[in-house]
């Protein structure tokens, strides 16, 4: 009985960190998979949301700014505020550039944010990160604490899915998918690229500060080296692109799908090997994991749920 | 006046060195080749951890080891090109920098695995700097590697201007299409290109290992320093690779010097963020670089 | 047997056909010209002998062997040289760096070649240290063709040889093509200044719309009424430089 409920607790978890990376992928669909924008600095626009809602939300404290003591629901919207504003100025910047240059760049950005994060400590308590961040539902008896944070962060990914699905179908998304598809016959077309692009990107970002707030409340503590940030943004991609990139259910997916299997694997080698192994095998995990992408870009680039092109109306224009 | 020469525009030189070498790999990949490599980080350390173990094995200093290490690391450069880049040759650009961006995983999770994370030395025992006219200090290990980066970009520079197949390098830069039409075998070409930009990755980890020390995420740190060297220089313009890593070294040290009243300029905290700084400006201010490279 | 033929080619570059069952064909010694009007295949037709198309039906033959398939340093390397129109030089590379790659895959000493082709071009001799991307118009195309000869080829193929030129360079680039013709090259020339290339020309072909439309000797071209209604009423379309009398141009 005791094991079940332990199997039920850690599917709860699962589940929950599964629902934010799910987040984190349908905010990089929108940005890489719909739209072909090569986003690398996904962590720093998660910490930035993570640290955004903690600061907002947490207790007056010495170390760190902060003390609003502000609901959850407020900070979390002013972290996706926050993060969509630094995503319009690094648009506005970095937009025009190629896959690899918006690549290094944005690479730049979420290191520049994570110094930021880590040396101005009268912010942010630096390396030694804000604790005690208020965690919805925790005044709630076990189980049920869990299993409310859980069907927020479901509740969360549902809503999204359909509304970038309605976008997806919209005009709005007819146009991303035929910049992306052939950019000059947009913008013969008559479309202003770039504006687009900017729109698609912001909305990555402010996605992604969602799901950084939400960690931040889920573990009760944010620190600038949260999640080893480029291991982090790695998986991501991975998630992406086994589930699927362009498609949002298969971001959903892969997500879900690539967190239960880091996770267990984690588990599965911190339990059955002795200390010093356990901590090598995290490597040959990432190792792994980078080893089933290159599988995957060679053999199934379109990935479990390859996108379904939108149909072009018959006897419409389309090439060059 | 010595304080600025011994403590900021010294170590720019030095930095800046480390900066050129891996900076010319990343110019002649991008430029030849056509993407970023983003694992070109993870080789520096590679190449820092072969001399480590040469140096443990051998017990001769690390630059008698270097010859050897850096033949290690274009090996593993050119098996990498070939399982992993070869296949997309003729696929969009995008998906060899995604290959490369696991592979720069890759490649660290197989060195943390077979080193471990601890910091080692490659250079045990510390060496007292001679002073030099009463105030100039000049560390040995400093003119070590300063010399043998002249002596590496020289080299680099009769390889592509003397040699044939350094032109064809050169060619195959300029446009890849016309140097099939030429004839050139461009696997060749490519092969030469993986087998010189790892040789000098691998020195520039090396001699950052000599300067500092080797821990595995040397190569990553060392990353967008280079790519924005790169980029300063002009892509596909080693000469320009050489000067944007000496510009960069430069800069990201003389940033933290009291230029206005007491305190640094720039908190030594962001210094990271100098080279970061330059390579946004450029791209914005001047894609093609100061020597006119490429833009895409 | 025809040194070079193109035998019912149908292909493109992405998804849409460009060429719709072309042939052609060159028989040793000729000069054969390819004309027609803008985005009629021409030069998509020469880039199907290199194999940087893709073809849905249709044979590339060289010497009546099939080298359809054949990869693009190979079929150079069998003595088929390309003058590209555009990009047809390596402009950081020094004039003669430039000769050097053209004689890449040679394994014998290429200097008396290299001497032979900076006699037939002296301009290049004097600036053979300059960079290529420094030269005027009409010196780089002196170097693409000087680089695409420094293999002795069994076939050159010119594309609009003379694109932009002012008419001086423009005479002197079609007397190099009949000095290279008679020391026995056989030559496939895409041309816009379609009376100039007729008048060297033993043989031409009309393409329109990815299609053969005519094929006649030179001078039957010369004095065929279509060709004249088309190309010949005057100035060509696009990038010529205002030779004859202001006629109409193609359509």
């Amino acid at each position: 009985m005791d094991q079940a409920y332990g199997i039920f607790l850690y599917v709860v978890s699962l589940l929950t960190m599964g629902g934010i990376y799910a987040i984190l992928a349908l905010g990089l669909n929108i940005q890489f998979g719909f739209t072909g924008l090569f986003n690398a600095g996904i962590a720093g626009f998660f910490a930035v949301g993570a640290y955004v809602s903690a600061i907002l939300t947490t207790a007056p404290s010495a170390r760190h700014l902060g003390g609003y003591e502000l609901p959850v629901a407020v900070g979390l919207v002013a972290a996706m505020v926050v993060t969509g504003a630094i995503g319009w100025l690094v648009g506005r910047i970095c937009i025009r550039l190629r896959a690899d240059y918006l690549a290094i760049a944005t690479i730049g950005i979420a290191e520049t944010l994570r110094l930021i994060l880590k040396n101005e400590t009268w912010a942010t308590n630096g390396a030694r990160g804000v604790s005690e961040v208020p965690k919805p539902f925790e005044h709630l008896p076990e189980p049920w604490n869990q299993v409310g944070l859980m069907l927020l962060v479901l509740s969360i990914v549902a809503v999204l899915y359909v509304l970038l699905e309605r976008a997806r179908t919209a005009p709005w998304g007819r146009v991303m998918s035929a910049i992306r598809e052939n950019e000059l016959a947009a913008r013969a077309a008559g479309k202003n690229v770039e504006k687009f692009r900017i729109q698609a990107f912001v909305t990555g970002c402010a996605v992604m500060g969602l799901a950084g707030g939400l960690t931040a409340h889920y573990l009760k503590f944010i620190d600038p080296n949260a999640a080893e940030p480029l291991t982090a943004t790695f998986l991501v991609f991975v998630m992406l692109i086994i589930g699927g990139s362009g498609n949002n259910k298969g971001a959903i997916l892969g997500a879900i799908l690539m967190w239960t299997v880091w996770s267990a694997t984690e588990i599965a080698t911190s339990r059955l090997l002795p200390d010093e192994w356990a901590i090598r095998s995290a490597y040959v995990r990432v190792f792994l994991i980078g080893l089933v992408l290159q599988i995957v870009l060679q053999r199934f680039p379109g990935g479990i749920l390859p996108e379904r092109r939108l149909r072009v109306a018959k006897g419409g224009k389309s090439g060059p | 006046m010595m304080d600025f020469i011994n403590f900021h525009l010294m170590p720019g030189v030095i930095l800046g060195s480390i900066y050129a070498l891996g900076a010319i790999g990343i110019s002649l990949t991008f430029g030849i080749l056509r993407f970023a490599n983003f694992a070109h980080g993870e080789t520096m350390t590679l190449g820092a951890y072969f001399a480590f173990t040469l140096v443990q094995l051998t017990g001769w200093h690390p630059l008698a080891v270097l010859p050897l290490a850096m033949i290690l690391t274009a090996v593993v450069a050119l098996g990498v090109d070939r399982v992993f880049y070869k296949p997309f040759r003729a696929a969009p650009a995008i998906m060899v920098v995604i290959a490369s961006f696991g592979m720069m995983l890759m490649i660290r999770s197989v060195i943390q695995f077979s080193w471990g994370v601890q910091l080692k030395s490659l250079v045990p025992g510390i060496q007292r700097p001679y002073i030099l006219f009463d105030a100039l200090r000049v560390s040995p290990k400093h003119m070590l590697i300063v010399g043998s980066a002249l002596g590496l970009m020289l080299a680099v520079h009769l390889l592509l201007s003397r040699t044939k197949i350094g032109k064809a390098m050169r060619a195959m830069s300029d446009s890849p299409e016309l140097a099939r039409l030429s004839g050139i075998d461009t696997e060749m070409v490519i092969r030469a290109t993986w087998v010189v930009g790892a040789s000098l990755a691998a020195a520039a980890g090396v001699f950052l290992a000599i300067d500092t020390h080797v821990e595995t995420m040397m190569g990553f740190k060392l990353l967008l320093p280079v790519f924005a060297a790169a980029i300063l220089g002009g892509i596909g313009r080693p000469y320009g690779a050489m000067a944007g890593g000496l510009i960069i070294g430069i800069a990201e040290e003389l940033s933290s010097y009291a230029w206005l009243g007491d305190g640094p300029l720039l908190a030594p905290g962001y210094k990271a963020g100098v080279a970061f700084s330059l390579m946004i400006a450029m791209l914005i201010w001047r894609p093609s670089g100061l020597f006119r490279g490429k833009v895409f | 047997m025809a040194v070079l033929e193109l035998e019912n080619i149908t292909g493109g570059y992405g998804e849409t056909e460009i060429l719709h069952g072309v042939s052609l064909k060159v028989e040793a010694g000729e000069v054969v010209v390819i004309i027609g009007p803008n985005g009629a295949g021409k030069t998509t037709a020469m880039k199907a002998v290199f194999g940087l198309l893709r073809l849905s039906s249709g044979r590339v033959l060289l010497d009546g062997a099939d080298i359809t398939s054949m990869a693009t340093e190979q079929v150079v390397r069998h003595g088929v040289c390309y003058v590209p129109q555009t990009a047809n030089i390596f402009p950081s590379l020094t004039v003669q760096e430039n000769l050097e790659m053209g004689a890449y895959v040679r394994k014998d000493d290429y200097r008396p070649r290299m001497n032979e082709i900076y006699d037939l071009f002296p301009p290049l001799a004097e600036k053979r240290r300059q960079s290529a991307g420094t030269l005027s118009g009409g010196q780089r195309q002196m170097v693409a063709m000087g680089k695409a000869l420094m293999l002795d080829p069994k076939i050159l193929l010119v594309d609009e040889p003379t694109a932009g030129l002012s008419p001086k360079f423009r005479r002197e680039i079609f007397k190099v093509v009949q000095d290279i013709n008679g020391a026995g090259v056989p030559i496939l020339m895409v041309e816009q200044n379609a009376k100039q290339a007729l008048s060297i020309a033993n043989r031409g072909y009309v393409l329109v719309d990815g299609r053969n439309r005519l094929e006649d000797s030179g001078p039957g071209l010369l004095a065929n009424r279509e060709v004249a209604e088309m190309f010949l009423g005057g100035g060509t379309n696009g990038n010529s430089t205002g030779s004859g009398a202001g006629g109409s141009n193609g359509p």
